[in-house]
């Protein structure tokens, strides 16, 4: 599925750009891919090296444990495919809290040790599972309550009310979030059924 | 909103840090051997990573998005809708820093409190990049079929730009 999204992104660009005579431009801009990558992955590596690592302080004292008992009764709903008390559980809602907080960056950490989590668990492990699903639907849907980025940028451009856009972005990614679980819940029904 | 949003981050490490004290968790020891996990995961997305802004720098810089709109001019206007507002829309799904761009460019040219500068901030915090973080969290562990994640990722991520369209008429 990455493949056909990859190759779509690809073709049309390049075919595209052919097409209106600007193809010195994509020439330029895949000769200097590799240093935009390379300046992406410096600066979400410290977070994820750093985070990662006081994470596994919570992990090992026991703290994570706990804070996944106490979601428990909302998520083992959501994930009735997890075991109860796994340790998945702590990262999925440490990932959606920091999601929640607007903090996109510490989230990342949290959420790709849930995946690895999820992975040990996982029959087959070369295919996404419900759990993974449904985790990544919670994800994206994005459940922001405090947008950082856009208050800050808000701020900077000289906003009167830079928070007014809060509650109507909170409705519309409630919105987003229970369509999303609304739509997985029903393809997973379906597909049990079968 | 902003000061709150600033004081969790560093109350959360001592928090966690006093708590692995008083459990008797050799802390330091652990976070070195968590950070070497962290290693092992950037390690493992940095392909992914490399892949991604690859392909979409290439879709972005061909202007094919923008070229495209122009056709659907007329009907936008019909509801209201600013043409300069629907790159945003459609890439806020494919990447955050694009979006993020266009959003920047629109508080320059519009304002922050103008009806699009609104719409704008309301469209970028309601959902995230759904490609870039199916691609990414999925290649950390090495699922190669992802089944219907992305079907309704991007069906949620419609349902949020279609929500944000109203509210931001209905609010303001």
């Amino acid at each position: 599925m990455v493949s056909y999204i990859w190759f779509f992104l690809i073709i049309i660009g390049i075919t595209f750009s052919f097409l209106t005579g600007k193809i010195d431009l994509i020439n330029d801009s895949i000769l200097t891919n590799g240093e935009n990558a390379l300046d992406l992955m410096m600066s979400i590596l410290p977070i994820i090296v750093l985070w990662t690592g006081i994470m596994k302080i919570a992990e090992e004292s026991g703290l994570l444990r706990n804070f996944a008992k106490l979601v428990e009764p909302l998520l083992s709903k959501l994930f009735p495919s997890v075991p109860k008390s796994h340790p998945s559980l702590g990262f999925i809602a440490s990932n959606i809290a920091a999601n929640m907080m607007g903090l996109g960056s510490a989230a990342t950490p949290f959420g790709l040790k849930a995946m690895s989590e999820l992975q040990k668990i996982n029959k087959n492990k070369e295919e996404a599972s419900e759990a993974m699903i449904t985790f990544l639907v919670l994800n994206t849907a994005g459940v922001t309550i405090v947008p950082t980025t856009v208050l800050a940028l808000r701020i900077a451009h000289g906003s009167l009310n830079p928070s007014e856009i809060i509650l109507p972005g909170v409705i519309a990614t409630f919105c987003s979030s229970l369509g999303g679980l609304l739509l997985d819940y029903y393809i997973r029904k379906r597909r049990n059924k079968n | 909103m902003n000061i709150a949003s600033k004081i969790v981050i560093p109350l959360f490490v001592v928090f966690v840090i006093f708590y692995g004290f008083k459990k008797k968790v050799n802390i330091y020891e652990s976070f070195l051997e968590g950070a070497k996990e962290g290693l092992i995961i950037s390690f493992n997305i940095f392909p992914s990573i490399i892949a991604m802004v690859f392909a979409i720098n290439i879709f972005l810089d061909s202007r094919f998005v923008y070229e495209i709109l122009g056709f659907l001019k007329p009907l936008l206007n019909l509801i209201n809708i600013p043409i300069e507002i629907m790159p945003m829309a459609i890439l806020r799904p494919i990447s955050g820093t694009a979006s993020l761009a266009i959003m920047n460019d629109i508080f320059i040219n519009h304002g922050p409190d103008s009806y699009i500068g609104r719409l704008a901030s309301v469209l970028q915090g309601c959902t995230d990049t759904t490609i870039y973080v199916l691609a990414l969290y999925f290649s950390s562990v090495r699922i190669k079929k992802i089944r219907y994640s992305l079907g309704v990722g991007l069906f949620a991520d419609l349902i949020g730009i279609t929500v944000a369209f109203l509210i931001t008429m209905l609010f303001f």
